[in-house]
């Protein structure tokens, strides 16, 4: 395969996972405003931290209003994270990668960028809201549905994996980092109001709040919160999950290459630190600290598969 | 514009009869629901959109896509027309490539006087990079889109040969493709020969054409300019069909005096590279210094015999108009034959006396830049008006060497679904046609490019023509 392919595809899949996850934080953001409206600037606030796209926006604006910060978050163009900046670059890379890709797969890329051009037109009306996260959720799935039912399990699968997992550990990452004051037990009262709302957003906005809960019935700490989040492999949103999922597919590309390069090594490293730890030594360690490094060395081993699988040059 | 003679309607003869070829799908056609019809265009639009059939339009925003209407009544050709039609594209298509080994090597032609030296000498698209040199297998021209046009129950006339890169062989195998998703009884009630092993014959043929010191199975890739280009869904499709890399110039380089490509497992040799990159962008070091499409370095790795391009560098001399004129006379000089097909009557302007008769007669002329294509920069004599046609006859007067002038056809018409009914409209066809060592294949059919607005002879894409499937019947 190609060099640039296989960027191609693995960037196409961080787009698309990057539209996903900030239409997910619309949608916590969303719920914040409505059920407690006096919160909602600061809730907003943090959830364009977690989407890093903060500076951007303070440049345009100055208020944290849920009109604003929804338009700056799903259909600004000029925002290069938006739902429908990302979904464009996503079929971009798509057009580019076009022989790497299946018939299905192309379609819908293809749809999903028309679908979302003609439902983005216009700012999107409060009532309209709901509906338009639904669908951009549901054309997503179709992508990933088939991703998952038509591509062959050759090395195109495993950029399209990483890409993916890449991505979503570095959101899921951020987004702890952004609330990680409110995960610490010596700041918090256990089961106050206020910090079951602050850990209810923070599940929705990676859809765990109905997972978590299957998992630990009604008990919500803090630490069950954030080993959640960080340590859970039955969680597909956790950093233990898309870590794994790295080094799987790296481990297939090992298979069909021949070679470990450097990026092996990392991400064997990262996944063995998190099989170290308990949520109680990165709480001892520092959670801050922790989430901060990780972000770190998840971005390196990014940097690191596009050199050792020739990307660019 | 209305076009002042009556025109030849494939479909329906001047008594309103149907024709021959057309007996079978008139009979399909006459029990359909119009409005089923009508819908089924729709859908067949919404298909295009989906799988992403377009084409980019220069000169607008960045990446605007266009869809290049689809029309779906077939234009049908019987057997026996296409087997003189093909045997007469095979012919030209032969003597091109004799012609163009001549041009570049012992310029016999020159020498016995049939066409002029300046003609060669002075003409942008002569690449002396090229000369005392033999493209592997002598095949200059792999894939040629020879357009012809039709007057007349048995005028047939050559009206371009486009033998560097011509496009739009992606649209005749979707139209196909389309018609038989849309009604596929129309393929059980007629027999129509097959277009789909096109990718198949395509890739063989590139193969064929293997360079001497290529050991092994050729590894044969596109090069496109990327996704920009307006031809890019084209140049996907092809890889995709044909099972190759497409690659960019920036995915290459030479190595150990081969071209490589950067794959994910480091460099791997390419043998084969059909460009659908311009000459001039092809090399950076041997052509536009300031091309980024290209391969610094190609043309010597071309040279030393270690891949070949598809087609042949500095093939354009061949499908310059100007050169155009001589066809028939370069057609007998190479194979002692007549020309089977015949040539548009055209007028040199740079000649004096042609250029004297052009300008007198603009009004009823079509002239076109010897170098132009895609209906870029051509007058169309009847349909422009006394200010345009003052205008060009100054850009004419100017530089006259570089326009030729042809009068204006009455291009045949075959009907397309105008809403709900039918209406004639202005076609012309484009075979495609593969060269190898191993011989010449033409596809049966090609694609037919259809002028949508009423009385209008102008089909390219580019200025609001469409496309319908072709058919070439079975005996």
């Amino acid at each position: 395969m190609l060099g640039k392919t296989a960027g191609g595809l693995y960037w196409m899949f961080r787009f698309l996972e990057r539209g996903e996850n900030t239409a997910r934080l619309v949608e916590a953001g969303f719920r914040i405003a409505l059920t407690r409206s006096n919160d909602a600037a600061s809730e907003w606030r943090s959830l364009l931290t977690s989407a890093g796209v903060s500076a951007g926006y303070k440049a345009k604006y100055d208020q944290f209003t849920a009109a604003q910060v929804v338009d700056y978050l799903l259909r600004d163009t000029t925002n290069p994270s938006s739902v429908i900046s990302v979904t464009e670059k996503a079929r971009t890379n798509a057009r580019m990668v076009r022989t790497a890709l299946t018939t299905e797969v192309w379609e819908a890329v293809n749809e999903n960028w028309m679908g979302l051009k003609e439902l983005l037109k216009r700012p999107v009306k409060e009532t309209d809201l709901p509906a338009i996260l639904g669908e951009i959720r549901r054309q997503n799935a179709l992508v990933r549905g088939a991703v998952s039912g038509t591509m062959l399990r050759t090395d195109i699968y495993d950029f399209i994996q990483l890409g993916t997992s890449i991505e979503r550990a570095d959101n899921t990452a951020r987004i702890i980092d952004v609330k990680y004051y409110t995960l610490l037990p010596s700041t918090s009262f256990v089961g106050s109001p206020l910090d079951n709302v602050q850990w209810e957003t923070i599940l929705r906005s990676v859809s765990a709040h109905r997972s978590f809960r299957w998992l630990n019935n009604t008990e919500m700490t803090s630490s069950n919160v954030a080993e959640f989040l960080i340590l859970d492999a039955r969680f597909p949103r956790s950093l233990s999950f898309a870590c794994g999922t790295i080094d799987q597919n790296l481990g297939f590309l090992a298979k069909e290459y021949g070679t470990t390069p450097q990026s092996h090594q990392m991400i064997a490293a990262q996944r063995e630190k998190l099989r170290r730890h308990t949520i109680s030594t990165i709480f001892d360690e520092g959670l801050h600290q922790f989430i901060t490094d990780f972000i770190r060395e998840n971005n390196a081993i990014g940097q690191q598969i596009e050199q050792d699988y020739r990307f660019n040059g | 514009m209305n076009t002042k003679h009556p025109h030849f309607d494939e479909m329906l003869a001047s008594d309103s009869s149907v024709r021959a070829p057309y007996s079978g799908y008139n009979t399909w056609f006459s029990e359909q629901d119009p409005a089923r019809l009508s819908k089924k265009s729709k859908e067949a639009e919404a298909f295009f959109l989906r799988t992403g059939i377009t084409f980019n339009v220069y000169g607008q925003a960045a990446a605007q896509e266009r869809l290049i209407p689809f029309d779906l009544i077939p234009r049908i050709i019987a057997n026996a027309e296409w087997t003189r039609l093909s045997r007469g594209i095979e012919q030209r298509v032969r003597a091109i490539n004799a012609f163009l080994h001549d041009i570049y090597n012992r310029q016999e032609i020159l020498r016995a006087g049939v066409v002029p030296v300046e003609l060669i000498s002075r003409n942008a698209a002569f690449l002396p990079q090229m000369v005392g040199f033999s493209p592997p297998g002598n095949v200059y021209t792999h894939i040629v889109g020879t357009d012809i046009v039709r007057t007349g129950e048995n005028d047939f006339f050559v009206l371009e040969d486009n033998a560097r890169t011509p496009s739009g062989v992606s649209y005749m195998l979707e139209n196909r493709e389309t018609m038989l998703q849309m009604f596929p009884e129309l393929f059980t009630q007629n027999r129509v020969q097959q277009v789909s092993d096109y990718p198949k014959n395509l890739r063989r043929s590139l193969e064929a054409c293997a360079p001497p010191n290529c050991d092994g199975k050729p590894t044969v890739a596109i090069l496109t300019p990327g996704i920009y280009n307006s031809a890019y869904f084209e140049h996907s499709f092809l890889a995709d069909q044909m099972g190759v890399e497409l690659v960019e110039g920036h995915d290459l380089r030479v190595l150990d005096g081969r071209i490589a490509m950067r794959t994910t497992q480091g460099f791997k040799t390419i043998d084969v590279l059909y460009r659908r990159v311009d000459d001039d962008y092809l090399d950076p070091l041997n052509f536009k210094p300031e091309s980024m499409l290209g391969v610094p370095g190609i043309m010597d790795v071309y040279r030393a015999g270690n891949i070949t391009i598809a087609n042949a560098p500095g093939t354009g001399i061949a499908d310059d108009k100007a050169i155009y004129s001589y066809m028939p006379e370069i057609v007998e000089f190479y194979t002692g034959e007549q020309a089977l097909l015949k040539n548009v009557e055209t007028w040199r302007c740079s000649e004096p006396d042609a250029l004297a008769y052009v300008l007198e007669n603009l009004s009823e002329l079509v002239v076109k830049e010897v170098h132009g294509s895609g209906g870029y920069g051509m007058l169309v004599g009847p349909a422009a008006n006394k200010r345009e046609i003052a205008a060009f006859s100054a850009k004419l007067k100017k530089n006259p060497g570089n326009y030729i002038a042809q009068p204006t056809l009455s291009l045949s018409t075959v009907p397309i679904l105008a809403k709900k009914q039918l209406a004639p409209r202005h076609v012309d066809l484009r075979p495609y046609v593969l060269c190898s060592p191993k011989g010449i294949n033409i596809t049966p059919g090609g694609l037919t490019r259809v002028a949508l607005r009423e009385g209008s002879l102008v089909v390219n894409s580019s200025q609001g023509g469409g496309t319908k499937d072709t058919w070439v019947l079975e005996d």
